[in-house]
This record gives C-alpha cells, structure tokens and sequence, in this order.
C-alpha cells in the first residue's frame, strides 16, 4: 500500500515557511540575549569571587595528589594495606561520632517538640488570631534562613565551648524548618473531625488535641525522621566552630596535615550517614507502611 | 423513631478480638517507643554536660548579647560588607554554574535510558554519593589547602560538592523523559549523540533549568557559611565581627544576608516561572 504525501502549492507555503522561521527566530533572539545577560554576570562573578585561572592550574595537580596522599600512611604505604594503623584512633573517633549522633537526636528531639507546639499557630486552618499566625510565622521563617552554623558561632559564646551550642544551634534551625512543614501538614487535615469536635463544645485545645493530632501524627514522625538524617550531617560539622561532636577531630585533621586521619574520619562519616540514610528511610517506609493498612 | 438497639458487648468482644483485646505487644509498643526515645533524650543530655544553671546563665548571656545587638549598625564598614555580599553572591552563581556544565555529561552516564549496561552506572553512581555524602563546609576545607585562602576556595567547593547533587538529580530527570521522542529520532536514522541533543535535551533542559536556578538560591545560604572557614565571602566577616564581639555589626551582617536570600528567592522564584512555564516548579 503505498501512501500520497500531499505538498501544498507554492504562495501557500511560502506563508507558512515564513511564519515558521519568525516564530523561530523570535525564540532563538531569546536565548541568545538570555545567554549575554548571563556570560555578563558569569564574568561579574568571576571577577567578584577573585577566579583566577592560572591558580587552578598551577595547583589543580594539589588537589589530586591531596586524594593521593590523604590514601598514604606516614610509613608510605597505602592506606588500606595496614587497617590497624590508619584507624589508630578509632576509639576516640567512634566516641565522637557517638557525641555527634547525640546532639543530632536531642537537637532533633528539641526541635521537633518546639515546631510542634508552634504548629498550630502558623497552620492557615486552626491558628486562633491573624496577628498571632504572622507572628509565630515570622518566628519561624527567621530560625529557618539563618544556617545552623550561624546560630552555633553565636551560641558558642553565650553557652560555652562544647555540645550543648550545638545541641541548641541545631534544635532552632530544626524548629524553623519542621515547624513549617508540620503546619502545611495540618493545612492538609481534614476539618470535620475538628467541626465535630466543636460542636460538642470543646476548647480550642481539645479540638487540635482529638480531631488534629490523630490525623498528622505519621506525617511529624515521617518528617522528623528525615530531619533527623539531615541533622547528622550538620552536627558532623558543628565542631568546626567548637560546637561539639566529631567535626572537631576533622578540622584539626585538616589544617595539621594529618593526612590518613583525614580519610579514616571521612569515611567514618561518610559510612555513619549512609547508615543513618538507610535505617531512617526504612523506618520511615514502615511507619507510613502502617499507617496505609488501618 | 426506633430506640437504638442495646448492643451485646460481649458478642462483639467475641466476633472481633483484634479492636477490643489487642495483643499486649501491640498496646505497648508505642508507650515503650516513646519511653525509649525520652530515655536516650535524658541520657544524651547528661552525656552533653547539659544542666539547668549552665543553660540559665547562656540563656541571660543570650539576652544580654541580644540587646547590644539593637539597633543593627555596619559602623564605618559598609563598604566592606557590600564588596564581602557581592561575592557571596558570585561564589553561589559561578558554583552552582561550574558543577551544572560538569554534571551534565556524567549524569547521562548515570541515567537509566541512556546507558542501559547497569555494570557501567554503578561506579558512576556510587562516586556521586559519595561526592553528595561529605559536606560543603569540608570541601572547602580541602580546596583551601590547594588553592589558598579566599573566595576562590569557595567558589570550588560549592562546584565539587553541588557536582553530587546536579548529577543524581539531572539523571533522574533525564530518566523521567518520554522515550518516544527519542524512538523517532531513531528511526529517521538518527546516531545516539543524535538521540540525546533533539530527542533528550528539549524535554530535560527546562526541569535542570529550574533545578541549577533553585540550587543558586540555597547556594547563596550556603555560600554565607563557608566563608566561617574561611572561603571568602560575608560568612568570613560574620565570623570576625562575631568573635571580637562587635555585636551591632553581627546583626546588621545577620540582616543584610536575610535581605539577600529573600531578594535572591524572589528572583530566582520569577526566572523559573518564566522558564517552565504554567508547569508545576520542581
């Protein structure tokens, strides 16, 4: 079977060719004054951020061989064929590393419970006054933007050297971030249980206590959870700035040029937050599996 | 109107014995869950050296500091501040820009549908986790040691570190992209490289716009902390005025870097709106 393929007269498809091409010309003018508008600002920033080309070059080779020598123990021998003597420290590291899962937990812990006091507040269907939902809101959005760290250096200060910083860096950037998922979350609640409620003649309280929380209780756990694998990673950072935990060991690692202790904490860490990915992600996977069946 | 029937407790006791005599198991596994979780929360506060009287006297100490901070004042270092905010900014635009460019190419590596060998993606995936599972504030660590101190350092740092997350995230979007369009190319006798730039690139390139622009708003908060290490930057003027006390200075730097991300969030929330279009923003 063979098919006609029919081509439109000549006039009329000199229009449509021409309609084409401007339409696609129209676009590609586009894209080009986009792309100008945005090699500017590349060169800006280049120039801003003080790039300079020959740097990298001459010391790129740096880089590379930091991998190789972060690899090799002080005897010259690779890492890997001595375990024994690249993790010589394994037992002040693992302590750290247990202080570093601590602060995350009790930071979490702390945030988590703050964030779900101020939930309820910031939430668009059960916040009790306009003024103090833009209140608590603001709260929130503040302890958000501000990084952790921040809060940390500050806390260093008022608090001392040492985890509790941490501990209370961690706990308020968790409330700002989980607090406004909690309150989206009960955005999301469904408002007859708490009609139901009301209409019994309950407070306030009761209403968020019987017809709220039963309904949000596995999405908290399951956001807290993700927040908490999150947290690890920022608490193994935290001692950069004195604030506790196993960060602490690392930049001392780094700036003496303890090259093999470097790689043993990296992959301590490395291997502890894949750990903590993985048993966080099925926890969750459970917590929501049961949640499906009832 | 009928009376409501008496109901035979017992019988219903006896037809469904899961809802009124629960297994023991089952009624205390959430007190003990949550008695396990409180123990480890008291445990781990005991094991941090937290106390009452320490917490009290931060908690004055944190008022007081509070209140020197008002009103936020940049002293005569204005002009330092703008310079420090400029670069941050261009740390977080030339990061996130190198670490797309260099993204791109390995993540077709790792997507499904375009190299099927599952033997090839392995390494390529691994290397990208565990590139993703050391932090920025590391990376820059590191480059400070090979290329110095200053902005520089930083602008890599946020390249390598941001390369993890571009690639997982790209070849994800590569492997959500409608395969027909590539079939077509194929059979007008297209070759693979063919397949990738007209049947792959039109369908991704929108969604790894919205992703690098996303990334170059939360890159401007972490390009802020790197410079506490010293990768240049405002981060590393905050950290100066922070320990040499200079409150006042702290909170206008505070402020300074909340306007910014909020200017950036704006910005950045319009650009991908124009670019996607009335699609939803990834």
């Amino acid at each position: 079977m063979t098919t006609a393929v029919s081509i439109l007269p000549e006039q009329q498809l000199a229009v449509l060719n021409a309609a084409y091409r401007q339409a696609v010309g129209r676009r590609r003018l586009r894209v080009l004054v986009g792309a100008a508008i945005f090699a500017v600002a590349l060169l800006l920033a280049a120039i801003g951020a003080e790039v300079n080309l020959r740097t990298l070059f001459t010391y790129f080779g740096n880089f590379l061989s930091y991998f190789d020598r972060i690899f090799t123990l002080d005897s010259g021998q690779r890492v890997w064929t001595d375990a024994g003597e690249w993790f010589w420290g394994w037992r002040k590291w693992l302590k750290m590393l247990g202080e570093t899962l601590l602060i995350s937990y009790v930071g979490t812990l702390i945030g988590a419970t703050l964030a779900f006091c101020l939930n309820f507040f910031a939430a668009e269907n059960t916040s009790p006054a306009p003024w103090l939902r833009f209140v608590v809101r603001r709260l929130l959005e503040f302890a958000r933007t501000v990084p952790g760290i921040v809060f940390a250096l500050i806390f260093v200060i008022a608090f001392g050297l040492g985890p509790m910083a941490g501990v209370l860096a961690i706990a308020i950037h968790s409330t700002g971030a989980l607090g406004k998922l909690f309150s989206e979350i009960v955005e999301n609640a469904d408002m007859k249980p708490v009609e139901g409620i009301r209409s019994t003649g309950a407070s306030w309280l009761s209403c968020m206590r019987f017809a709220i929380v039963p309904q949000v209780t596995a999405g908290y756990a399951s956001y807290a959870l993700l927040r908490f694998e999150i947290n690890v990673r920022e608490a193994s950072v935290m001692g950069f700035v004195g604030a506790g935990g196993i960060g602490q060991e690392l930049v001392v690692a780094i700036r003496k040029f303890y090259y093999s202790d470097v790689s043993a904490i990296l992959l301590t860490i490395i291997v502890t937050v894949f750990i903590i990915d993985i048993s966080t992600g099925w926890l969750r996977g459970r917590l929501f599996g049961r949640e499906a069946r009832t | 109107m009928t009376k409501p029937q008496a109901v035979d407790t017992r019988e219903l006791r006896a037809r469904y014995p899961d809802v009124f005599d629960r297994p023991a198991s089952a009624r205390l596994a959430t007190p003990a869950m949550i008695v396990a979780a409180f123990a480890i929360f008291v445990y781990g506060l005991v094991d941090l050296d937290f106390s009452p009287s320490r917490f009290l006297a931060g908690l004055s100490q944190l008022g007081w500091i509070t209140l020197m901070m008002i009103p936020p004042d940049p002293g005569s270092s204005l002009p330092v501040y703008l310079k420090a905010l400029g670069e941050t900014l261009s740390i977080a635009l030339l990061g996130t820009t190198l670490a797309a460019v260099f993204a791109l190419p390995v993540s077709l590596l790792a997507a499904r549908n375009v190299v099927p060998s599952k033997l090839l993606r392995f390494p390529v995936r691994r290397f990208l986790d565990s590139i993703r599972g050391v932090d920025t504030l590391i990376w820059a660590l590191v480059w400070i040691n090979v290329v110095g101190l200053g902005p520089f350092a930083g602008v890599l740092a946020i390249a390598v570190s941001d390369f993890g997350a571009f690639g997982k995230l790209f070849s994800e979007a590569i492997e959500g992209a409608d395969q027909k369009q590539v079939e077509g190319i194929r059979a007008s006798g297209g070759s693979p490289l063919h397949e990738i730039r007209f049947g792959l690139l039109p369908q991704v390139l929108p969604v790894i716009a919205g992703q690098v622009l996303y990334f170059i708003e939360s890159n401007t908060r972490s390009a802020t902390i790197i410079g506490i290490v010293g990768a240049g930057g405002i981060g590393l003027q905050l950290a100066e005025q922070i320990r040499v006390l200079e409150w006042q200075k702290v909170s206008f730097l505070i402020l300074m870097i909340l306007v910014a991300v909020a200017a950036i969030d704006f910005i950045s929330g319009k650009l991908r709106f124009a670019i996607i279009g009335k699609r939803a923003v990834a």
